[in-house]
């Protein structure tokens, strides 16, 4: 199925608020609000005409400029985004979907923003989305086992964070 | 499994935790498993990864694309030249950029040999898992060879960096393709020397036929890709079913996914038949698919070598080091010896990129160990680790 096949078929069942982005450059995405996400994952997996049985890869990005100098060139309000990649090992196509959420819940920084887990879909997502929520900082709704998993449980902050400060000490061994 | 549960029955004892790793030499790096066990039976695994966490996607943040090359080779070491290949593609297709043909057959050559060395290793190191210390320095000394090939390449023996944007960067040196050849010849016929050690062993087949059962649909479910996804029958390479720009490498090359199609692996009257113990989806089977690969990258080799030979041109030489990306977002998963590994890129228009991203086989691969050592024996923990072939550096990048 090609992209806008899929895109049609998504917006078909769930509504106008699916939206397609086909850059001139890159893969071509699509955002869904986070409130749609389970709906939309199961009939990504359990549409017959879709059959997205793969889960390649969950990764967050963290859109802020830390560059005081810098901030007026950037064409984007500071948020993260949640990114899928999806494949079907059947049907043999592939899809990105993008979910975009605030960098901190209620604009109060140390709240996680959150989106719901889709671990119950895709068993992929279980360890993927721990590594989201250990690196980028996004909490997952309903994940059964929502703790760190790269780094050390008490370990603060998230890295891949844009203003993530390496702390100078952990433990009694030098950070810097 | 009739045994476990005879066990379970008679003897059974309070439950207790014990702590596999993360020094344990058959866990394959510092991987580290609790096991809640009854007696001799596991009932629950829970792996600990992240000792070996180096913050890889943060640095690739802060260097340009061509200067994360050498991280990446970091991540899987055994494979470190597969590793480099997938980052460079990625970074391709986001410039939308095509080798020319004679470095597309390069990288095959090199990524094929890759393949090989590091399916030795998997196959050795497993021999060890299972208390057979022999195979390992026979798989090591048909991988000294190929690391002495990758020296005169590139220089280095573990860490490449050798196929960087844009191809690679230097072009074989002069008689490189008749060493190639000569050790090709040479390692033919001790492939079945591999057999006779471990895939007809009486007692490999006892320790790895039957255990460690993934089905199709949880392979598929949990992300499981590369060998541990095609031993479970599942018809699945990304040579052929990948992206364009991946797959174009591969055009004109005659070879077949190593996977059990009703009943029968590809040409198998060639090689040591499957045990009657032996079940789809087994230890036995990851590792019997990971040997066929072996086979299939020699035929690889040596058509990549007749093209190479009959092509002219540019190998394809390195891009900048500070070459400007163009602005956009990709995500490319190449079939690395141990499964699907994935770079994703976004740029914002500088030679930094915005975000690196590696997506791991083995971080998938190694997250099923859990459904797949329920219920199993102690002394069937490394059997089934160890088919699953992890590198700790790539799951923990």
């Amino acid at each position: 199925m090609e992209f806008t096949e899929i895109v049609q078929t998504l917006r078909d069942t769930h509504g106008e608020d699916i939206l397609s982005v086909e850059p001139d450059v890159g893969d071509a995405w699509v955002e869904v609000p986070a409130e749609l996400w389970p709906e939309v994952a199961l009939s990504l997996r359990d549409d017959n005409r879709l059959g997205f049985d793969f889960l390649n890869c969950v990764s967050g990005v963290d859109y802020l400029e830390p560059d005081p100098k810098k901030v007026a060139k950037v064409d984007w309000e500071p948020h993260i985004e949640v990114v899928y990649h999806l494949s079907s090992l059947r049907l043999g196509h592939r899809l990105t979907l993008k979910i975009i959420v605030p960098r901190w819940r209620d604009d109060a920084a140390g709240q996680l923003p959150q989106v719901p887990s889709v671990a119950g879909v895709w068993s992929t997502a279980d360890w993927h989305e721990r590594e989201v929520y250990d690196l980028v900082g996004v909490e997952f709704t309903g994940h059964p086992d929502m703790r760190r998993i790269l780094c050390p449980e008490d370990w603060e902050g998230h890295p891949l964070r844009k203003d993530y400060e390496m702390p100078l000490e952990y433990h009694g061994i030098r950070g810097r | 499994m009739t045994t476990a549960q005879t066990i379970e029955i008679d003897v059974r004892t309070d439950e207790m935790l014990v702590n596999m790793g993360p020094q344990h030499p058959s866990t394959h790096g510092v991987l580290r498993l609790v096991l809640r066990t009854d007696g001799e039976v596991v009932s629950e695994v829970m792996p600990h990864i992240g000792y070996l966490h180096r913050c890889a996607e943060k640095i690739g943040e802060n260097l340009t694309a061509r200067q994360w090359v050498p991280y990446t080779d970091r991540m899987d070491y055994l494979a470190g030249m597969n590793m480099n290949l997938g980052w460079a593609l990625a970074v391709e297709k986001l410039m939308d950029y095509q080798v020319p043909e004679r470095g597309r057959h390069l990288r095959v050559i090199i990524a094929e040999l890759g393949r090989i060395a590091s399916h030795l290793v998997g196959m050795g190191a497993y021999g060890l898992d299972l208390g057979t210390f022999s195979p390992f320095l026979y798989a090591f000394r048909e991988r000294e060879k190929i690391l002495d090939l990758f020296e005169e390449v590139c220089g280095a023996r573990l860490t490449y960096s050798y196929l960087t944007v844009g191809g690679a960067t230097a072009d074989f040196p002069p008689g490189w393709l008749e060493k190639c050849e000569a050790f090709l010849d040479q390692f033919v016929p001790v492939i079945d020397e591999y057999h006779a050690l471990l895939t007809t062993n009486a007692i490999f087949i006892k320790r790895t036929a039957g255990v460690g059962l993934l089905s199709a649909e949880m392979a598929i479910d949990y992300g499981c890709t590369g060998p541990v996804l095609r031993g479970s029958g599942v018809d699945y390479d990304l040579r052929r079913d990948g992206e364009p720009i991946y797959t174009s490498m591969y055009e004109g090359y005659d070879y077949e996914v190593i996977c059990q199609r009703a009943g029968h692996y590809p040409k198998d009257q060639e090689y040591p038949p499957v045990p009657i113990e032996a079940v789809l989806g087994d230890c036995w089977h990851r590792f019997y698919v990971r040997m066929l690969e072996v086979v299939q990258a020699i035929g690889l080799v040596r058509q990549a070598m007749a093209k190479y030979r009959a092509s002219d041109g540019s190998f394809g030489e390195p891009m900048k080091l500070n070459q400007k990306l163009p602005k956009g977002e990709v995500y490319l998963e190449t079939e690395s010896p141990r499964g699907q590994m994935g770079f994703g890129l976004v740029s914002n228009g500088t030679a930094i990129p915005w975000r690196a991203r590696a997506r791991s086989s083995c971080f998938c691969n190694l997250s099923v160990v859990s459904e797949l050592c329920r219920g199993c024996l102690i002394a069937d923990v490394p059997a089934i680790v160890g088919s699953l072939d992890i590198v700790m550096g790539e799951i923990d990048r």
